[in-house]
């Protein structure tokens, strides 16, 4: 009878361990601020962060959450509204990278924690559904990274602080026409059941119809696919001279490594996706010389940028990503909405909406991405940065690419 | 599509269809012995990637310490040994503490129960690895070699040339040796085999010992391939060699291997011909037309179907 109970009772005890071990999700990334009484909100501002901490894109919720908590650390966790000094509490919840794991935490931080402003989702895959929810219970959000122009549209809470995709494909396509005059002849690889990519694909190609490039092959492949070898093939017969691939960095190695297995010694070209993470440990030297759209670049940094490059690596150990800048960028930008709204009432709907428009209003800011100037569209208008993946394994900047009207910076 | 075209799928289809055939081989193995799906192979397929980074990382820093050199060949064959015996005993843990308890329960709890020891592979693997994905460091220069406009590669060949040999060899064993002898008698009349002095509780943990070599040699194949690891690499592939599993007849190995490179020709070639967005229902339809025309897929035999349940 005993014999009988080892093993149920083994597996209890280890799931015990593992259940005893586990910390709870969403924990306050500082101590909890004491509340103070008569001034709204007992004096604290809560803003919620919905990051991919687990699932395909650990690295990029890692950077979000550390760019996030580099920007309130400068200000000491206290930012004064108006007559009076709130203090700010941080709340982390983790989107699995998935959309519904996102919709979830979203809802939790609007109705259960009250937050009064949202960052994130990251991924388009998350940051769409994630954006509809928000804008339903009227909650302003800013996606740090999310460039699918559904985020934002026609959802007057939700904002972003990067380009968005018809703007980074048509970008992309203008550069490769520019820059390789002897490339006519493109094909696409990308994966067919993610919103980012998709997208991304179909702007780039209809970019790339406006400036006279053929895309030959519109190859997909759907996510968590490994093998590329019947698209890759199909690729080489096709005559294409350019390989467009607007992947994450856990797929593109392996697309590069495969490409080049069965004779591929073309260029092959990216988008943002590909400085979200660590690129350079999963590729090493096998993506040197290639290069990609994205927010802003590593090596070549000046002024403000840098200076958040060197605070950034200081306090963490390494150096931002993308994804880390962008959402650096996206707190501040959220702290100067919500300290233009002159002072907060107590109203959670009021001081809600009062920050909305006041996202809406901001014009000329200087971040670490590059200068933004705001609509209620949510939007913002600034330049793309084209970086090369140098023999280093760090992306440097090697171009600007700006919208029309915008002039190239320095 | 032009004959090189056509060679150069060929190739990519035998490399691709010699993983399917090596994980399916575990299923139907430890089915045909065992009257039992693991469901947790695919993820016994990931412990065996993961398990070979570890040996592979740590032998290379040991040839990189000084102390002994070794070639990166040597390097490779000893990974592939090491995780040949990590993964077994995995096996062997999931065979002890989820399967052998239930050895007289209804099949649909012993399924179950296999399904829930793979979701504790996987998320022991995240909480204890995190969620980073893992670089496979690369052992092997690779060498493109172009064959009459076809291209291959070295880890190609490899890949190929091991599956064959691997299958070879559990052949011989299952038809030569005295386990492979047990192993069959199991599966041709299991009540029987205990009172022919030949012990269930040495026959489990033998068959899944074989499987699991299977999978981790699948496993450092298919990290040497692909080189990027993530805790949840064997649900998906796990999944379809199952399907090559059971279309190639459940209980069979030399169906599993058929089964398990038709499968792969089949996406490869499907991606080849339809635009590359239909190929898992094109190909999964076709699966399930084979199995609409023969249900017990190419080797099953119904026979065994009436011994339980």
């Amino acid at each position: 009878m005993l014999k009988k109970l080892i093993v149920p009772f083994s597996v209890l005890t280890l799931l015990a361990v593992l259940v005893g071990g586990c910390k709870p999700a969403a924990t306050p990334a500082a101590a909890t601020p004491v509340p103070a009484a008569g001034i709204p909100y007992g004096g604290v501002i809560k803003i919620g962060n919905v990051a991919p901490m687990t699932g395909d894109i650990p690295k990029v919720g890692e950077d979000g959450d550390n760019g996030v908590k580099l920007a309130l650390e400068e200000i000491g966790y206290e930012l004064k509204v108006g007559d009076h000094t709130y203090k700010i509490e941080y709340l982390l919840e983790d989107n699995e990278s998935k959309a519904e794991s996102a919709t979830a935490a979203a809802t939790k931080l609007i109705k259960e924690d009250k937050v009064l402003a949202l960052i994130g989702a990251y991924a388009s895959k998350q940051a769409v559904p994630m954006g509809e929810v928000a804008n339903r219970y009227k909650c302003p959000d800013i996606s740090p990274w999310s460039t699918n122009p559904r985020t934002t549209k026609n959802r007057p809470y939700v904002f972003r602080a990067c380009f968005i995709d018809p703007f980074q494909g048509r970008v992309g396509a203008r550069y490769i026409k520019e820059t390789w005059p002897d490339v006519k002849k493109v094909a696409v690889l990308y994966d067919v059941a993610s919103d980012y990519p998709k997208g991304l694909a179909e702007e780039f190609k209809a970019g790339c119809e406006e400036v006279g490039l053929e895309v030959v092959a519109f190859e997909t492949f759907t996510t968590k696919d490994r093998d590329f070898s019947s698209q890759l093939t199909k690729i080489i017969n096709s005559g294409a001279q350019l390989l467009y691939t607007p992947q994450y960095y856990d797929e593109v190695p392996l697309i590069v490594k495969q490409a080049k297995e069965l004779g591929w010694d073309k260029i092959i070209f990216g988008s943002d996706s590909w400085a979200g993470g660590d690129l350079a440990s999963l590729c090493g030297d096998d993506c040197v010389g290639y290069r990609f759209t994205t927010h802003y670049a590593m090596v070549g940094a000046k002024g403000k940028t840098k200076k958040f490059i060197d605070a950034f690596k200081a306090k963490y150990g390494y150096e931002p990503s993308d994804v880390g800048a962008l959402a650096y960028d996206a707190a501040q930008i959220l702290l100067e909405a919500i300290k233009n709204t002159g002072g907060l009432t107590g109203d959670l709907e009021k001081d809600r909406d009062a920050i909305k428009d006041q996202l809406g209003a901001i014009k000329e800011w200087k971040g670490v991405t590059g200068t933004m100037n705001f609509t209620p569209e949510g939007d913002p208008i600034k330049c793309a940065v084209i970086c090369e993946y140098n023999k280093e394994h760090k992306f440097e900047l090697v171009d600007w690419a700006c919208p029309a009207g915008v002039p190239k910076p320095e | 599509m032009t004959l090189t075209a056509f060679l150069q799928y060929f190739a990519n289809a035998l490399q691709w269809g010699s993983f399917y055939a090596l994980i399916a081989i575990g299923y139907s193995m430890v089915y045909g012995v065992l009257m039992l799906y693991n469901f947790a192979h695919g993820d016994i397929f990931m412990s065996g990637a993961y398990i070979g980074l570890f040996v592979c990382t740590g032998l290379l820093a040991i040839s990189a310490g000084g102390l002994v050199s070794m070639p990166p060949w040597l390097i490779l064959i000893l990974t592939i040994i090491g995780s040949m015996i990590g993964t077994s005993l995995v096996g062997m843990f999931v065979e002890r503490v989820a399967y052998r308890p239930l050895r007289n329960a209804p099949r649909a709890s012993a399924a179950v129960t296999g399904l829930m020891v793979g979701l504790l592979l996987e998320t022991t693997n995240l909480w204890v690895l995190g969620a980073e994905r893992r670089h496979y460091p690369p052992l092997i220069k690779v060498m493109s070699y172009k064959i009459g406009g076809v291209s291959i590669t070295n880890t190609k060949i490899m890949v190929i040339g091991v599956a064959l040999l691997v299958m070879l060899i559990m052949h011989l064993i299952v038809h030569k040796t005295k386990i492979g002898l047990a192993m069959r008698a199991c599966a041709y009349d299991f009540p029987v085999v205990p009172l022919m002095g030949v012990s269930i509780d040495f026959i489990a943990p033998a068959t899944f010992v074989l499987g699991s070599s299977a999978a981790a040699i699948a496993g450092v194949l298919f990290s040497i391939s692909y080189p990027v690891l993530e805790p949840y690499m064997g649900m998906l592939i796990g999944w379809k060699a199952f399907i090559a599993a059971i279309l190639g007849g459940r209980g069979s190995i030399k169906g599993a291997l058929l089964a398990g490179y038709l499968l792969g020709f089949i996406e490869i070639f499907v991606a080849a011909i339809f635009p590359s967005t239909l190929r898992d229902l094109i190909a999964y339809s076709i699966a399930l037309l084979i199995l609409t025309f023969r249900p017990l897929g190419f080797f099953g035999e119904p026979y065994s179907a009436h011994m339980r349940l």
